[in-house]
């Protein structure tokens, strides 16, 4: 028998992307539906998992450290993400100007973000440290009382959205706004100068627009990624030694996936740790799909977005 | 394809000495805040390195000094005598390795598969592709683990560097996919016609056009893994077996024992993680600025 060659052509399509599906039945589908089963179990991996109907989700809604985590981060990632996108723009507005050395600046800007995040926090724990760290340093220097950063309740999460700043703003969203700002044509603000458009009407009436998909971009990846927050907090709040439970002080570090991994890996409460899990991913899709839609009303799109590259 | 011509100054061809004097002064302001976030951003790292250089004693004292009295150099070679520094390095080079052996074979096939056949489902298999761009690991780590722990995977090396030969994640197949588009079918149905099969015509004709995008997801996928603290947190129990990322934790509970000042061997190991990423970043910077800029602009 002959096989024609439209279905040899789908056969081998199929087997390139055999790795892909494995994976996906594997590593997403699979497990999704068994987190699922698990969140509705009381399962802490020694004995089998017993069936308790909706009692995780019950508890997790009764719990305070819950609230609180939610909370945390719903705070960490109201003030992460529009700062660090304000500050992403302001770093590529700056670097797109004629300045000396356009380059070398470019790529201290961009160091912090290469760095990796356990190193970060170890830098940053030093720098913060009350007593002789740099930060209380330069602010006595300047007349100022430092507070006790990570060790402050007040002080603890602003201290993280610092040290997160640092390691984001110059990075990927700075080089996304520098390559948006390049593509912008010329002749736009040309024409609108012969219209007699100032400095100010040329930023919101061109640039901004025009920058309008890098920016959507920038706040989709940075909220995703802000809400998912852990190792920086993990590594920074577990203290020298690791004598404390993350999340300190007094849970003020205590972010979701912070409180999903203590309920998972440090109690073994497997059941009540999927229930979360789950709810996190509602949130993070009902999260997407808001600003999928709310998108429609700010970003321009020009008209040729077909193939750019 | 738009080369986002980042490094090339737009406009600069007069060079600083056909600027304007008047422009030069006008531009005092804007360098000054260029200068300060500079110093924002770099001064933290400044710090770690002078740190890193000092003798306990000058840890502690307030205010800080700048300037270690005298380098002390052999603080990259105490940190490796505190805690099995080499073997965690070690741990994630190897990790690193496979994984991006891994990742960028299995993601290029899978995005050739994508980008050159027709096949039913095609299109609706590879929007699920992409919407798992948007699964964070943290809501399938349960199941996962539980997975590991039945296969035995648990605190082995490969729980780390397996995963990634099934496909190599969305970013990378959407990424390898863009890019193999970009190159005319034409060449491809010269070498059929030469008789090729569908193996040679990817590694023969595809793969030679396609550099500057596995150079980009190698630089993508070296970071990932050298960086990823979850995955070796929650897979990985003995010292024997820790990278890097969990390793300087492990070190700093170690080295904080004693009780002294340790500040400048956390910062010398600190250092010792970063420099492998200082090393791609400036032999490769060109690639990864392009790698970034072409991710974000199909957003």
């Amino acid at each position: 028998m002959r096989i024609s060659s439209a279905t040899r052509e789908a056969i081998e399509g199929y087997l390139y992307i055999a790795p892909w599906l494995v994976g996906f039945a594997v590593f997403a589908v699979g497990p999704m539906l068994a987190s699922i089963y698990l969140s509705l179990t009381f399962y802490k991996i020694i004995t089998p998992p017993d069936f308790v109907g909706l009692d995780n989700y019950i508890r997790m809604f009764q719990d305070d450290l819950f609230w609180k985590s939610l909370w945390n981060t719903v705070y960490y990632a109201a003030v992460f993400v529009p700062v660090s996108i304000a500050g992403s723009l302001c770093c590529a507005l700056l670097l797109n100007q004629r300045i000396l050395g356009r380059t070398i600046f470019r790529a201290i800007y961009f160091l912090p973000s290469i760095t990796p995040i356990v190193a970060t926090a170890f830098l940053w724990l030093w720098i913060f440290q009350p007593n002789v760290g740099l930060a209380n340093y330069l602010l006595d220097l300047l007349g100022i009382e430092g507070p006790r950063w990570l060790d402050d309740i007040q002080w603890s999460k602003p201290s993280l959205i610092v040290i997160s700043l640092w390691g984001a703003v110059g990075g990927g969203s700075m080089l996304i706004f520098l390559a948006g700002l390049q593509g912008i044509p010329i002749e736009l603000y040309e024409s609108a100068e012969i219209d007699g458009a100032g400095n100010q009407a040329k930023f919101w009436r061109i640039t901004i627009p025009l920058l309008s998909p890098s920016m959507f971009f920038n706040l989709v990846l940075g909220l995703i990624g802000a809400m998912q927050m852990f190792t920086l907090a993990f590594v920074a709040t577990s203290g020298a030694g690791q004598t404390r439970p993350a999340g300190g002080p007094a849970y003020s570090t205590l972010f979701y996936v912070l409180n999903l991994y203590n309920h998972a890996f440090d109690y073994w409460e497997m059941g009540y740790a999927s229930a979360l899990a789950w709810f996190f991913f509602l949130i993070l899709v009902i999260l997407t799909y808001w600003q999928l839609r709310l998108s429609r009303s700010w970003v321009y799109y020009e008209f040729d977005q077909g193939e750019r590259w | 394809m738009v080369e986002p011509a980042l490094s090339a100054p737009r406009a600069s061809a007069a060079g600083i000495g056909g600027v304007r004097l008047r422009q030069a002064v006008r531009m005092i302001p804007t360098l000054l805040v260029v200068l300060v976030l500079a110093a924002a951003f770099g001064l933290p790292f400044l710090w770690a390195v002078l740190t890193s250089l000092k003798v306990p004693r000058e840890i502690f004292i307030f205010p800080p000094t700048w300037l270690p009295e005298a380098p002390q150099w052999s603080n990259y070679i105490e940190v490796f005598r505190q805690a099995p520094l080499a073997l965690f390095f070690w741990n994630s080079l190897k990790v690193t390795v496979l994984t991006g052996i891994g990742q960028i074979l299995s993601a290029s096939l899978v995005a050739y598969g994508f980008a050159r056949f027709r096949f039913p489902g095609r299109n609706i298999l590879f929007l699920v592709m992409l919407s798992t761009l948007m699964l964070p690991p943290q809501i399938t780590i349960i199941p996962t683990f539980l997975l590991f722990k039945w296969l035995g995977w648990l605190d082995q090396l490969r729980s780390l560097y397996i995963p990634p030969w099934f496909g190599g994640g969305a970013f990378a197949i959407f990424l390898f996919r863009q890019f193999f588009l970009t190159i005319p079918r034409e060449f491809d149905e010269a070498a059929k016609i030469d008789g090729a099969n569908s193996l040679w015509i990817f590694f023969r004709v595809l793969t030679p056009l396609s550099v500057p995008v596995f150079v980009t997801m190698g630089i993508f996928s070296f970071l990932g893994s050298w960086n990823d603290f979850f995955g070796p947190l929650i897979f990985l129990n003995t010292t024997e077996k820790f990278t890097l990322a969990l390793g300087l934790t492990y070190f700093q509970r170690v080295v904080s024992l004693g009780g002294q000042a340790t500040e400048h061997l956390m910062m010398a190991a600190s250092i010792i993680m970063t420099l492998p990423c200082l090393l791609v970043f400036v032999l490769l910077q060109r690639y990864w600025i392009q790698g970034i800029v072409m991710s974000g602009i199909k957003g």
